[in-house]
């Protein structure tokens, strides 16, 4: 009896070490750092409640309004670009080709590089002095301007390009996985009811890759919400702070301004918008698996 | 294991009579040539008396990173000996109760009496001296070629229109008139100068330590900025991201007129070989000469067990010096933070720094700089420069940024 006993107990055992860990630092700090939005912590934390009030300042701060505007602008623009990249990717390299086994990793190949890689990178190719700009126009064409980077308005943009050439990779690499998930009776059955190629991926094809849509938008999507290594790499937040993101919004008030509370306070901005897009994932996920 | 007891013994030996014989650990982020070269001069001090030195250098300009860190090993218990700070910063942990009480050594040495009081706000905390400080910076200076002032028959301007003129003429000429590097702390480094020439003293005391909301809001703050603006038109287009040393590197390298920065841009020009007078001029920033806005580096010092205490106040006495003092700043760039310390060592920029200091002190227009967080908290000089930088890059109209100033400064104090 106590063997059997033992055999039920022990994947609870051997997992509640982890387990422990889990609650205590993620989810224990994730409550920390909730109770802290409601303080006016500054240097460090402290216990003064202060009911909402961080929350008013913080959507009356003008800096977190650009954060969020730009979360808004690279969000869109990086998760639009790598899902309609991703899939052109994969569709291409679905048809056969030689050389795919080549071809695959080196698209894959910038998702091995971090963030900080990139962003450098990047800083210096876009960089006016010493960069596209300036290669071009030893080429001789001298009126060639490229100036994103520095000029503020369009420097958010410069920093959709990074952000694409390394994931846009990876999300062929899940469309791909999609693709080859697909039945070929099925495509064969469509080419014999005259199907063009053209509506068998438009009409067949990609609303069967849904599932993966739906995945890839999930991974994106936090993504975009927590990048802060390629904002600062790229551009630390400049010119002016016209690149500031949600999450180095949070990092500088947290750490550097000494305005704790409303660093908390954005930071849990940030919790309850990818829980906003997470959660009803999952629900759907777990709700799907149960049925099968 | 009998080849480590011997090198043991002989460490001993070689020591002998040192007493105060240990190990400091200082946290710093002077990094780049004429910085490590200045702090070269402090570790060799330390280490003929005994004292051996573990660097923990985290480099980054303003000291943001380094404070991060810092944050980290002082709340796991495991603060270094001192750490280098500024301003408010050294407040804000006498607060916490995380600091030395060095008075035993500060009485012994007598630094009430030569540190300047406008300093002395800043290295004690509660009547207690928690921090030795270094070096008196001054950021109201103006680094020019000499070679392109001679070139183009131009002498140090007076005021804000001869600064304007002679920027145009060097413009003209075909050169950057002003190097700059677009970060927010430099822009404000601007700014700073900017209000004090713009307002004199008593608005600056004001607007940027007092954060009077008339002086802040009012026409002379929209003067500051239009001024700003006349400035930011005789920077290059390719300023933003680019660190300070860089930017004093285009005026060493007869790339570009002028820089406006603080007297540690001094380092880099004497690092490059170029000697004052002769290569390259230092002025105030025109329109602000009698007064000094300053900032100052010190190394506060953090509780620590009585095992390391010795060694603590060892370094502390060793910082207040006055030979180590003149021989640093001789070095460094900047002004002894002691005002009883001769001048022989200096040259012509830091003789006239140390006079600078010096009458301030006495006629108290000595200022805490807003730039480098001697004249506002963290938070309120953050709140600045979000705006400061802003307007520097054309975010804002004059007349917005100074409405802009005035929020944002109410909401972050």
């Amino acid at each position: 009896m106590s063997h059997r006993w033992w055999q039920r107990q022990l994947p609870k055992l051997v997992l509640s070490p982890s387990f422990a860990l889990v609650l205590f630092f993620v989810y224990g700090f994730i409550v920390y750092t909730g109770y802290l939005s409601f303080t006016d912590s500054r240097m460090f934390p402290s216990n003064e409640l202060v009911g909402f009030a961080n929350y008013e300042k913080l959507f009356a701060l003008r800096h977190w309004k650009i954060s969020i505007t730009n979360l808004g602008i690279f969000g869109g623009l990086y998760i639009g670009i790598c899902l309609v990249l991703g899939l052109m990717l994969a569709i291409f390299l679905d048809q056969k080709i030689r050389g795919e086994g080549v071809l695959r990793p080196i698209y894959l190949y910038p998702m091995a590089l971090s963030f900080i890689v990139t962003g450098t990178a990047w800083k210096w190719f876009l960089d006016p002095g010493i960069g596209v700009e300036q290669i071009v126009q030893s080429w001789g064409y001298t009126d060639f301007e490229f100036r994103w980077i520095k000029d503020r308005t369009m420097a958010i943009y410069c920093i959709v390009i990074a952000g694409v050439w390394q994931t846009s990779g990876f999300v062929m690499a899940m469309f791909l996985a999609g693709l080859r998930g697909i039945d070929g009776e099925i495509m064969k059955a469509a080419r014999i009811d005259g199907a063009s190629s053209v509506q068998l991926y438009r009409r067949i094809i990609i609303p069967m890759l849904r599932p993966i849509f739906l995945s890839a938008f999930v991974v994106l999507a936090h993504m975009a919400i927590k990048s802060y290594d390629l904002v600062i790499a790229l551009t630390n937040g400049g010119p002016g702070r016209a690149t500031e993101l949600p999450a180095t919004f949070m990092y500088s008030y947290t750490f550097t301004r000494n305005q704790m509370g409303i660093g908390a306070t954005s930071a849990m901005v940030m919790l309850m918008t990818i829980a906003a897009i997470i959660v009803p994932y999952l629900y759907s996920e777990l709700k799907g698996s149960k049925k099968s | 294991m009998k080849i480590r007891a011997l090198a043991l013994a002989l460490g001993v030996a070689s020591s002998g009579a040192v007493s105060a014989a240990g190990e400091v650990e200082v946290l710093h982020w002077w990094t780049s040539g004429g910085e490590a070269a200045a702090l070269n001069v402090l570790k060799d001090d330390l280490s003929s008396k005994g004292v051996s030195w573990a660097d923990m250098p985290v480099a980054g300009g303003g000291g943001e990173s380094a404070m991060t860190v810092l944050r980290a090993r002082v709340t796991s218990n495991n603060a270094p000996t001192a750490a280098q700070m500024l301003g408010f910063d050294i407040l804000d942990w006498g607060e916490q109760g995380a600091a030395a009480d060095l008075n035993a050594v500060a009485a012994k040495e007598g630094w009430d009496a030569v540190v300047p009081a406008a300093l002395q706000n800043f290295a004690k905390h509660d009547g207690k001296w928690i921090s030795a400080p270094v070096n008196v910076h001054s950021t109201n200076w103006v680094w020019a070629n000499k070679a392109i002032f001679d070139e183009l028959g131009l002498s140090a301007p007076i005021n804000f229109d001869e600064l304007v003129a002679t920027l145009e003429a060097i413009k003209k000429a075909g050169y950057t008139p002003l190097a700059h590097g677009g970060q927010a702390w430099q822009e404000a480094t601007i700014f700073d100068s900017v209000v004090l020439a713009t307002g004199g003293v008593g608005f600056y005391r004001k607007a940027l330590v007092d954060l009077d909301a008339d002086a802040l809001g009012g026409d002379t703050m929209k003067t500051v900025f239009d001024r700003m603006a006349i400035l930011r038109s005789y920077v290059d287009d390719n300023f933003s991201g680019r660190d300070w040393n860089l930017a004093s590197a285009m005026v060493i390298e007869k790339k570009a007129g002028m820089q406006i920065m603080g007297d540690w841009a001094k380092g880099e020009f004497l690092n490059a070989g170029q000697k004052p007078g002769d290569d390259f001029m230092c002025f105030r920033f025109p329109g602000t000469s009698g007064a000094v806005t300053f900032n100052s580096d010190q190394f506060m010092m953090f509780k620590v067990g009585s095992d390391r205490r010795d060694a603590q106040n060892q370094l502390a006495s060793s910082i207040m010096t006055p030979s180590f003092q003149s021989a640093f700043n001789v070095v460094k760039g900047s002004v002894p933070a002691r005002t009883d310390v001769s001048d022989a060592d200096f040259d012509a920029c830091g003789k006239k720094g140390m006079r600078d200091l010096a009458s301030a002190n006495a006629n108290n227009t000595l200022l805490g700089s807003l730039a480098h967080g001697h004249a506002a908290p963290a938070s309120v000089k953050n709140a600045m420069y979000d705006v400061i930088t802003a307007h520097f890059n054309g975010e804002y109209s004059s007349a917005d940024a100074v409405s802009e100033l005035v929020a944002a400064v109410d909401a972050a104090k």
